[in-house]
């Protein structure tokens, strides 16, 4: 489920030739590494071709090198240790959603990654490849934002580390270099009455992209004043973006119906949407407050359910 | 050019085929190995109309690179009906008359298949939701609906 | 579920009226059936199409030199290589088949007119090749000016796509070029003096979107020519005939020389009833001499294949505070596309035509946009002009404390009435398709928070028109049905049925087919819901001829005139004076025909009329976000008069598909163009069709008012529940929120709007 027409943001329309495109599937992240440092660089990497395979269909791209992601171990594993998930970068959808540790510790982030596309579409859609598809409309990364994830980028010059937020550049762009990829996602494992949450607007139940997307956490203390919270919306800019302002609201407070009120404010100042097929400017701004609420309640349900 | 040789079983015969980097795995089926069963309605998984099962997930043809499949297994409409007799899937298609024009119904079929086997028992809801990726333009889903929960009452009972 | 309401005359028929076995079912789900992409044929070529990114602009020239040069490239065809004809003299019938616009909406000549629009194809040896090889054409253009409003472009003033379009009908003849076609009226009574007599009259404007057939099976066709000029062609199409008279037509060739097969269709709605790659892969075909494949992609079929119109509209009724409509007058501006000939008949009939209007005018605008051509869709016409009336009259039944069911029968027409364009009705079923709406528990089940229900009756006049049809028996008792129809829906199954009931043998007995063009007579498209009437109705005859056949054949047997022989139940019977001549069975008669005359088989070639209006009406619930202006279906019921349902699972079928496909419409379908008139949602993934998670049930009310002009009373049955489902969902919506709402779709931003505007001006 790509989202065309995002914006210019994609590689050059390209001028290979569909003969010329070629494919590898290396098992290591250093070979993988390698395979991208020898090519052009109208190589592309390729986990779940969910929407790699639509821009070659419609002409957005013509990639001289696919680098499939697949055989990798890192990048198909999801594991949990005392501090962290780490969600492999070619972990798809559906095996993310049969993670029943994932799933429990993490429930706003599987369900982001379980609301793209179709049962079919989550057999083969990755967290990685939506991350780094970089749409504005992506449903896993606000979820992630809040959930405070950072990506493990591999490169020529080895690993490193960058917040999820910082990763984006704009509408299918990102602060990759030609020469590096993300092999998986790290995720603060959330202490005891912390919780996240996802939701977004689609004008039908199911197979659109969002029109506005909200990830929420929070964190109370035994008297469930919030302690912490992370507030980050999708569709409403050319990033998704964090909302720093909806925190403060939160912070140090019982959320009361004034609280949300000035949540979702915050959630409106934070928008710069662009009227387009999928929405207008006033309609984006007015829901972008109205899902910041609803995300927010359902994730102090589930931290208050701890 | 860039070709790459792929050996995989479908349907339970190991087939070999060559493939151009960019033939997807519904090119494959329907253009190399002559399976036109599976059908293509957009190429851009938003119709479901080419779902087949690889190594044992549904997903659609049309977001798969032939060139990715080796080593895999696949299964088709073609194989669905065994030994001569229909699916109870496909039975009840007919008998709830659950096609119109017929597009739409392998990759419906094989996605209400696949699902059937993670929820036997669903209800009306969960079918609706299991089937969103699959677009009918005919029948209003009404029948489909009633066609995979009867297929699913009738399995259970034969299971036990 | 298959609640049947018979108020005249039972049946008991032993197959119609039952659910048989269908056909062609086994082989659909078992993939075996094949469709149009389906066709393997030794040799083939892949054809591509290359189309145009602007709305509208003059070709200066086209270079197709390094995409001939390409390997693995075999033709290459431009306009030049499809033969330019006279534009259309009027008078006019009301469909136009200008073949000066067929062969520009095929592939551009002077200028593109919509994004999308075809400018050169190519064959080549795989479709890798050809989708490099369109790339390599250089087309120079000289971009112009667009417009996309009908009625922007219906202005004096307005950009014209057609220097030689001159408005038809009008007076004094028009000097300048302009985009309207022409314009249709309808008028009866005294306008002025209706609307006086009237308590209150209501005045507004509507909207309308394009909206796709949305099919899912794309365009697809395989041609192949031979040296001596024949034509083979496989194509997925509602009218094969029609295909090889437009073919011959376009292409300067004999009717004989081409032979049209109908594949299997995936899905058609109206928009597989003209050509658009099929003439490209002929001239493909030509110039390699070899067979060439074209299917359409997904977002070409969007770009280039007709949407249904979109539409602007006024529209002012009068109402009595009894509920009697006194006047009505409405005027409709159709986006034809880039070529003239969009159904502006129908929406002049369609306005008034439930209600028994004795004051009312309509006029409809044939205007030309930049915009791919429109093509038929399931009710083709009627959808637009019903949406705006049955708001209106909701509306002012609301206004008078009036229930809306009511107010529709008390104007509701009956037999011996008019229609607005002049179709006087035989035994119709208007009044009783109301009264079981009233009947229906639906109708007064209570309504949760923000949710809203919604109510509209739509009326549509069928298709007749050429059918034909083969029967065949053979030495074994089994026999052949052929029709030159494309099964779209079951048809197949109502065909078998018919014939089955006429011989009183087993269905299992019988096997239906799609004959190619070259084997049967002339067969008009399978379109205007005319199949199961007008195909039906040839079947009905050759089968009785071969019943005729096989008594004559049981008097020769037994040596007594053929009069004294009658068909029943699957055997000839001599009558009671012969005591002693036993029965002779179908096969009994099947296993002697050849040694005593010769195979016995019946054919029939009609022109069939009287297939008179059907009426439908729909119940819709609503619920609403109000935070979001979010709309979920709730329930839906459908009630329309069949006439005779001779498959009710598949007459059901038709009406819940209406219905959903009216949901569709009424709130999330729409062509969307940017500021350079370029298509935006070109996939279905943002032209955005109902998925199964989007609608409830279709529950279904089958009224059967027997045709009296069918054999078994056949009405169409196809195309009604699309007249009256959007109007009916979108009256919902507006119960739900308080509000009269007047562009389709009624999507989210569009509802929130209005409840943000209704919120401020309450404050």
């Amino acid at each position: 489920m790509t989202d065309r027409h995002a914006g210019s943001g994609l590689k050059s329309r390209g001028t290979k030739t569909l003969q010329d495109m070629n494919y590898e599937a290396p098992t290591s992240v250093e070979a993988a590494v390698a395979a991208l440092a020898a090519a052009d660089d109208e190589a592309h990497i390729f986990a779940g071709g969910t929407d790699l395979l639509v821009q070659l269909r419609e002409e957005m791209i013509r990639p001289s090198l696919f680098v499939d992601i697949k055989r990798i171990i890192e990048t198909r594993t999801i594991t949990v240790d005392d501090t962290h998930v780490r969600i492999g970068a070619a972990v798809t959808g559906a095996e993310l959603s049969e993670h029943d540790t994932a799933k429990t510790l993490l429930p706003g982030v599987v369900e982001a990654v379980e609301l793209i596309g179709s049962a079919q579409v989550q057999g083969r859609a990755t967290v990685g490849g939506n991350l780094c598809n970089a749409s504005p409309a992506a449903d896993s990364v606000p979820a992630l934002i809040a959930a405070g994830a950072v990506a493990q980028i591999a490169g020529p010059n080895g690993l490193r580390v960058v917040a999820v937020e910082d990763l984006l550049a704009g509408p299918s762009r990102t602060n990759l270099s030609g020469n590096e990829f993300v092999v998986s996602l790290d995720i603060p494992k959330p202490t005891t009455r912390s919780a996240d949450a996802y939701l977004r607007f689609i004008p039908r139940t199911e197979m659109d992209i969002a029109v506005v997307g909200a990830g929420a956490a929070v964190t109370l203390d035994a008297d469930g004043i919030c302690t912490a919270s992370r507030l980050a919306l999708g569709a409403v800019a050319p990033t998704a973006r964090l909302v720093p302002a909806a925190a403060m609201a939160m912070i140090g407070k019982k959320i009361d119906d004034t609280v949300l009120a000035s949540v979702a404010a915050a959630a409106r100042d934070a928008c710069n949407p662009i009227d387009d097929k999928r929405g207008t400017v006033a309609f984006r701004i007015h829901v972008a407050g109205v899902l910041a609420i609803r995300a927010v309640k359902i994730a102090i349900e589930r931290a208050e359910a701890k | 050019m860039a070709r790459h040789l792929i050996n995989a079983m479908v349907n339970g015969d190991r087939v070999e085929f060559v493939c151009g980097t960019g033939q997807t795995l519904l090119d494959v089926l329907r253009g190399e190995l002559h399976l036109t069963g599976t059908k293509n309605g957009c190429g851009t998984g938003d119709c479901g109309a080419c779902t087949v099962v690889l190594n044992g997930r549904p997903i659609n043809a049309c977001l798969v690179l032939g060139a990715e499949v080796d080593g895999s297994e696949i299964e088709t409409i073609e194989g669905m009906a065994q030994g001569g007799e229909l699916h109870p899937l496909q039975q009840k298609f007919l008998d709830h008359a659950a096609l119109q024009c017929g597009i739409c119904t392998p990759g419906i079929l094989k996605m209400a298949q696949a699902y059937l086997e993670t929820n036997p028992d669903p209800t009306e809801t969960e079918v609706r939701f299991a089937l969103a990726g699959n677009l009918c333009r005919c029948t209003g889903y009404d029948k489909i609906v009633r066609a995979v929960l009867d297929a699913a009452a009738e399995m259970r009972a034969s299971e036990t | 579920m298959n609640e049947i309401k018979t108020p005249r005359g039972g049946s008991n028929y032993q197959w119609v009226g039952k659910n048989t076995p269908r056909p062609d079912g086994v082989d659909k789900v078992t993939g075996r059936a094949r469709y149009g992409d389906d066709m393997i044929v030794p040799g083939m070529l892949h054809g591509k199409i290359l189309r145009s990114p602007h709305a509208h602009a003059k070709i200066l020239s086209i270079d197709t030199s390094k995409a001939e040069a390409l390997d693995g490239v075999k033709a290459v065809v431009t306009s030049a290589d499809i033969p330019d004809h006279p534009m259309a003299q009027p008078p006019y019938p009301p469909i136009v088949n200008d073949f000066h616009d067929i062969s520009r909406n095929v592939m551009a000549r002077e200028k593109v007119l919509y994004d999308g629009h075809a400018v050169a194809a190519v064959a080549a040896i795989s479709e890798e090749i050809a989708r490099d090889a369109i790339k390599l054409i250089k087309v120079e253009y000289k971009v112009l000016q667009h417009i996309l409003d009908p009625r922007e472009a219906a202005q004096p003033d307005a950009v014209v796509l057609h220097e030689d379009l001159f408005t038809y009908g009008v007076e004094p003849k028009p000097t300048k070029p302009s985009n309207i076609f022409r314009v249709m009226h309808g008028e009866r009574g005294d306008l002025n003096a209706g609307f006086a007599e009237a308590d209150l009259v209501i005045e507004r404007e509507f909207s309308s979107q394009p909206v796709h057939q949305g099919y899912i099976e794309p365009m697809a066709c395989i041609a192949s020519t031979s040296e001596d000029g024949t034509v083979e062609l496989w194509t997925s199409t509602q009218g094969h005939f029609v295909q090889r008279t437009l073919l011959s037509k376009l292409l300067n060739m004999e009717m004989a020389k081409i032979r049209v097969t109908a594949s299997e269709i995936g899905g058609g709605f109206g928009g597989k009833t003209t050509v658009y790659a099929e003439p490209l892969a002929i001239r493909l075909s030509q110039k390699t001499g070899r067979p060439v494949r074209m299917t359409m992609t997904r977002s070409e079929v969007f770009r280039a294949t007709g949407p249904t119109v979109g539409s602007k509209t006024r529209i002012k009724v009068g109402m009595k505070k009894d509920g009697t409509i006194t006047a009505g007058e409405a005027e409709i501006w159709y986006q034809a596309g880039a070529f003239k000939g969009s159904p502006i008949g129908r929406a002049v009939d369609t306005f008034f035509s439930p209600y028994t209007v004795a004051n009312c005018k309509a006029a409809a605008y044939d205007v030309c946009v930049n915009r791919p051509k429109v093509a038929a869709y399931r009710a083709p016409g009627a959808t637009m002009a019903c949406y705006p009336m049955e708001s209106v009259v909701n509306e002012l039944a609301k206004e008078l404390g009036l229930d809306p069911v009511e107010v529709r029968l008390k104007n509701a027409v009956k037999e011996g009435d008019e229609s607005l364009m002049g179709t006087k009705h035989g035994r119709i079923g208007l009044v009783e398709v109301l009264e079981a709406v009233k009947e229906h528990p639906h109708y007064k089940a209570p309504l949760g928070d923000n949710e809203g229900r919604g109510f509209a009756v739509g009326y549509w006049l069928h298709g007749g028109g050429l059918s034909s049809a083969a029967v065949n028996l053979m030495d074994d008792g089994t026999l052949g049905v052929a029709t030159g129809n494309p099964d779209i829906g079951g048809s197949r199954s109502s065909m078998r049925a018919m014939a089955a009931e006429e011989l009183g043998v087993n269905v299992e007995l019988l096997k239906p087919i799609i004959a190619d063009t070259g084997s049967l007579g002339f067969s008009y498209l399978t379109a205007g819901s005319r199949t199961t009437f007008a195909t039906g109705m040839a079947v009905v005859n050759a089968t009785r001829e071969v019943i005729d056949k096989l008594r004559a054949l049981a008097a020769k047997k037994w040596d007594i005139p053929v009069e004294d022989v009658r068909w029943d139940a699957g055997q000839a019977i001599a009558t009671d004076n012969y005591k002693d001549i036993k029965p002779l069975s179908l096969k009994e008669l099947a296993g002697m025909a050849t040694s005593m005359g010769g195979p016995v088989a019946g054919h029939s070639e009609i022109n069939a009329s009287g297939q008179g209006a059907t009426f439908c009406a729909q119940l819709v619930d609503v619920e609403i976000d109000p935070d979001t202006g979010f709309t979920s279906t709730k329930r839906h019921t459908v009630f329309q008069d069949a006439g005779r349902a001779i498959s009710p699972d598949y007459v059901e079928g038709q009406m819940q598909g209406g219905a959903v496909q009216g949901i569709g419409w009424a709130l999330n379908e729409e062509y969307i163009y940017d500021d350079k008139a370029r298509l935006q949602n070109t996939g279905f993934l943002d032209y955005r069709m109902p998925v199964a998670s989007d609608v409830p049930m279709i529950d279904t009310v089958i009224i059967e008012v027997p045709n009296p002009n069918h054999p078994y009373g056949v009405r169409g049955v196809g195309e009604p529940p699309l007249v009256s489902g959007p109007a009916a969902v979108a009256n919902a919506v507006e119960n739900a929120i308080g509000q009269t709402m007047s562009d389709l779709p009624l999507s989210p931003p569009k509802i929130l709007a209005a409840l943000h505007a209704q919120a401020a001006g309450d404050d």
